[in-house]
């Protein structure tokens, strides 16, 4: 008991920065202690303070944390923890990602025990945002950020955590494993699904799809699923891997998940009969994996892109044509598709209803307002900023010591060739 | 291969060209004007083994049973001068004793040839051993040679392939060369290894000194078979129309003079955009003198240049029935004419800025709605660049708008090219960390 104490005093008084370290490996030998005293650990963190010693209030919580917890233990810990991911100073915890890890974690369990995601997310937003060093860096905790904004909906939530790109992976400051990037980019793929940005989704599921790896593992597979039926509908086909992709994905992926990719051979002959039987005899290979709406969707766009097939080919065409043409079940059928086409902008269209024709126009896009080309000047500042970011990398890499001791090994002795003196060039008479 | 002359035919010279009487014939019934093949006169194009084939094919696939009968009876007829007893069996199978009791199974002379054609291959095999033996090059090669034509003459093609092709170790003057290639084509050609008679095709034209024009027409006819086998239409096309007309009957026991118009008009009409139409086949003085023995294609040829649609297409219809008897030909003649019609088509379209449609059906003699639907089909190809309009049933000629299309390409590669490099710099990112995802209890 009076070791607690002793413990607690320590970390009251060490908490100022210089004796952090010293705190930290302190802190790290009395985990046993801490487990001794679990009952009186409510007491211990009653008196500390989340927001001044927050290094020593998390080894506690995490040790509170730990086995299994009854709901009124569970409101408190998720109570304490909100509090404590939404103060705590970045810099103490940051001597303890696992730790910090862990806790969030528990966080996130116990949040789903309580069936409440939505509980867990603000704190968790904290958290990756206390414990990146900067916005570019992958923490172990956007998977499962990303996971509770999906549980409960709430997309918007997520959007300032999306739309960060993410560059940097760093496994010591943030304690990361190849699962939690895998995970982030399905739970991301996933919420951009939801909120129909389909360009993006793809994005993110070619990111799992094509992260290194030496074993096929069921998220890679799960988003791979995925990936086909959002390109389906996005692009209207399924572009083939990458060259950079893990050979032992390319090799066996497709024939972990054949339903789908059958599914993308019927749907390139834009036959919607086809396409139709098809996810109806295999409705429940897509509901297991809890696709069956993409598939649904995977129909609707078959609809659209014939429709608009048609628009490149015609000029005009009566309703009932273009529904023989799409295989709709008459021009009642096409006007409504078509309606909804032009409200979403997906093409230019006029409909005469009193001879039944539909005229189909060019995009009225003329690239000529101020609005394009403000958008031109953003895209090309990224580029040159995206640009500037790629030669620094390079720059580091060169420099870095093992790739010249490896380039060193391999260069032949020629020196004087690599100063190449300023070559002769013709001389004018002038 | 020879089309049945139609009123306005008159002689045809070349080989025994006449003019036949009218049947509806062909595989394949096209519900053409009816034009009959004449047995007689089509099978007089050819010698040998060629003949016999193509007699069979047509009895196969003619539907007409007197014409059948006529083809058979010619085939027996042609089998019984050489010493092929397998096809003579099958050919006797085929009458199954509806020419009469001449024309059925003689056993005797199957006997009697069996036995002979046994001695005579002791007696060469034994005397190419002694060659071998003797190790005289030249005579090795003329054993082995002559070994190839006995098998051919039984009809065993594999053998014959394989003695021909040991030929080639003894050959020692381009000459022997040039008559083992031509050896090797002839059996492969009838053994359908098109990929044989191409790479001997190459063989042969390698060889220093090729000077007879007869040779080199003949590869070029082999070479040409070999492309349309493979439906290469256009170098098949190309190796014809070059074919010099000094071929004349050299190689009838392949193809005819006929069937080198023929065949090379139809691949270059199929193939060929208009200039070189023009500069190779029209323009071509030798080529003019193959088209002369079938005066069909010659017209069709000049009226799809001078955009005779119509009548192009009905000389078209009446070839096709005996096209479809035609044993290289036969199945091609779909593809040709499909590709013959797009290009009439698009030909067609080519000039105008807004075309009527019920004016073009009428040039074409279809229907609109018909029209209509190849055009869509070609449109979304595209191979036309226009747009339709339905309902005034007009269409209009369409030139993409450059300037926009080059913003969007812009766009496009601008946004393509930022999602590239982030997944790049994140994906080099992963690998310096070595942040791969490695075997180990599956974790879900």
């Amino acid at each position: 008991m009076d070791s607690l104490d002793a413990l607690v005093a320590q970390v009251q008084g060490f908490s100022g920065t210089d004796d952090l370290l010293h705190l930290f490996s302190l802190l790290k030998q009395s985990d046993e202690l801490l487990h001794n005293h679990a009952p009186r650990l409510q007491y211990a963190l009653s008196s500390l303070d989340p927001a001044k010693h927050s290094l020593g209030y998390l080894y506690l919580l995490e040790v509170q944390s730990s086995g299994t917890l009854s709901q009124e233990q569970s409101e408190n810990f998720l109570a304490l923890a909100s509090t404590f991911l939404n103060v705590c100073i970045a810099e103490q915890i940051c001597l303890a990602p696992e730790k910090f890890n862990m806790v969030c974690r528990r966080v996130k369990e116990q949040a789903l025990q309580l069936q409440e995601p939505l509980r867990a997310i603000l704190p968790l937003q904290a958290a990756i945002r206390k414990l990146q060093p900067s916005s570019e860096f992958l923490t172990a905790m956007h998977a499962d950020f990303l996971q509770m904004c999906l549980l409960a909906k709430c997309y918007k939530a997520s959007l300032s955590v999306l739309e960060d790109d993410i560059f940097e992976i760093d496994q010591k400051r943030t304690g990361l494993v190849p699962r939690d990037f895998l995970l982030y980019c399905y739970y991301g793929g996933m919420i951009h699904i939801g909120l129909k940005q389909f360009g993006k989704a793809l994005e993110f599921f070619q990111h799992a799809i094509t992260a290194p790896a030496t074993v096929l593992n069921a998220i890679t597979i799960a988003a791979y699923k995925k990936f086909v039926l959002v390109s389906l509908i996005q692009l209207g086909q399924v572009p083939l891997f990458p060259k950079y992709t893990p050979p032992v994905v390319q090799r066996n992926l497709k024939s972990c998940v054949q339903d789908y990719v059958d599914l993308a051979t019927s749907y390139v002959t834009r036959n919607i009969a086809d396409v139709k039987g098809y996810i109806t005899t295999h409705e429940d290979a897509f509901k297991s994996d809890n696709n069956l709406g993409l598939a649904r969707q995977v129909i609707a766009s078959l609809y659209k892109r014939n429709i608009q097939r048609l628009t490149q080919t015609y000029l005009t065409l009566s309703l009932q044509d273009i529904a023989d043409n799409v295989q709709l079940d008459g021009p009642k059928e096409a006007e409504l598709h078509i309606l909804q086409m032009i409200q979403d902008g997906e093409i230019f269209a006029r409909i005469n209803q009193k001879d039944g024709m539909v005229s189909f126009q060019e995009d009225p896009e003329q690239y000529n307002t101020s609005a394009m080309t403000m958008r031109l000047n953003l895209e090309i500042h990224n580029i040159v900023r995206l640009a500037k970011k790629l030669t620094s990398v390079d720059e580091q890499v060169s420099c870095d010591q093992v790739y010249l001791s490896k380039i060193g090994r391999d260069r032949p002795r020629y020196e004087t060739e690599d100063f190449d003196i300023v070559p002769q060039k013709m001389y004018t008479n002038l | 291969m020879e089309g049945g002359g139609g009123e306005t035919m008159d002689e045809m010279g070349g080989g025994g060209g006449g003019a036949g009487g009218n049947r509806a014939g062909g595989g394949g019934g096209t519900g053409a004007i009816a034009e009959q093949i004449d047995v007689e006169s089509y099978a007089s194009l050819y010698t040998g083994h060629t003949k016999v084939a193509r007699l069979h094919f047509i009895a196969d696939y003619c539907n007409v049973r007197s014409v059948e009968l006529e083809a058979l009876r010619m085939a027996f007829e042609e089998i019984k001068k050489g010493e092929n007893t397998g096809l003579f069996k099958e050919c006797v199978e085929k009458i199954n004793g509806r020419l009469g009791p001449s024309h059925t199974l003689d056993q005797e002379w199957i006997d009697m040839v069996e036995r002979r054609a046994a001695q005579r291959q002791e007696k060469l095999e034994t005397e190419l051993n002694g060659y071998k033996t003797n190790l005289i090059k030249e005579s090795i090669r003329m054993g082995y040679n002559d070994l190839g034509d006995f098998h051919y003459g039984r009809g065993d093609l594999q053998h014959a392939f394989k003695c021909y092709v040991r030929t080639r170790d003894y050959c020692t003057t381009s000459k022997h060369i040039i008559s083992m290639c031509l050896n090797v084509i002839l059996v492969s050609i009838e053994l359908g290894h098109f990929v044989h008679v191409s790479n001997y095709v190459s063989k042969a034209d390698q060889t220093p000194d090729v000077q007879d024009p007869v040779v080199v027409a003949k590869l070029k006819c082999a070479a040409g078979l070999a492309y349309l086998e493979s439906k290469k239409y256009k170098l098949a096309a190309r190796k014809f129309v070059d074919t010099n007309f000094e071929l004349g009957n050299n190689y009838i026991d392949v193809i005819a003079q006929q069937d080198v118009a023929v065949y090379g008009g139809l691949c270059a009409l199929a193939s060929f955009d208009r200039a070189e139409l023009k500069s190779k086949v029209i323009d071509n003085i030798n080529f003019r003198n193959f088209l002369e023995l079938m005066p069909e294609v010659r017209e069709l040829i000049h009226d799809f240049y001078a955009s005779r649609y119509a009548s192009c297409l009905g000389y078209l219809q009446k070839l096709k029935p005996n096209l479809l008897l035609d044993i290289h030909l036969y199945d091609h003649v779909d593809t040709l004419y499909e590709q013959i019609r797009h290009r009439a088509l698009i030909q067609y379209t080519n000039p105008f800025i807004s075309v009527d449609l019920n004016t073009m059906a009428s040039a074409f003699k279809t229907s609109v709605a018909g029209l209509e639907k190849e055009l869509a089909a070609l449109i979304t190809e595209n191979q036309i660049q226009a747009r339709i309009d339905s309902h005034n049933k007009i269409l209009y000629a369409r030139h993409a708008d450059q300037r926009n299309a080059t913003f969007q390409r812009v766009l496009q590669t601008g946004s393509d090219l930022q999602r590239e490099t982030k997944a790049l710099l994140l994906r080099a990112n992963l690998m310096r960390h070595d942040f791969v995802m490695k075997g180990g209890p599956k974790q879900q």
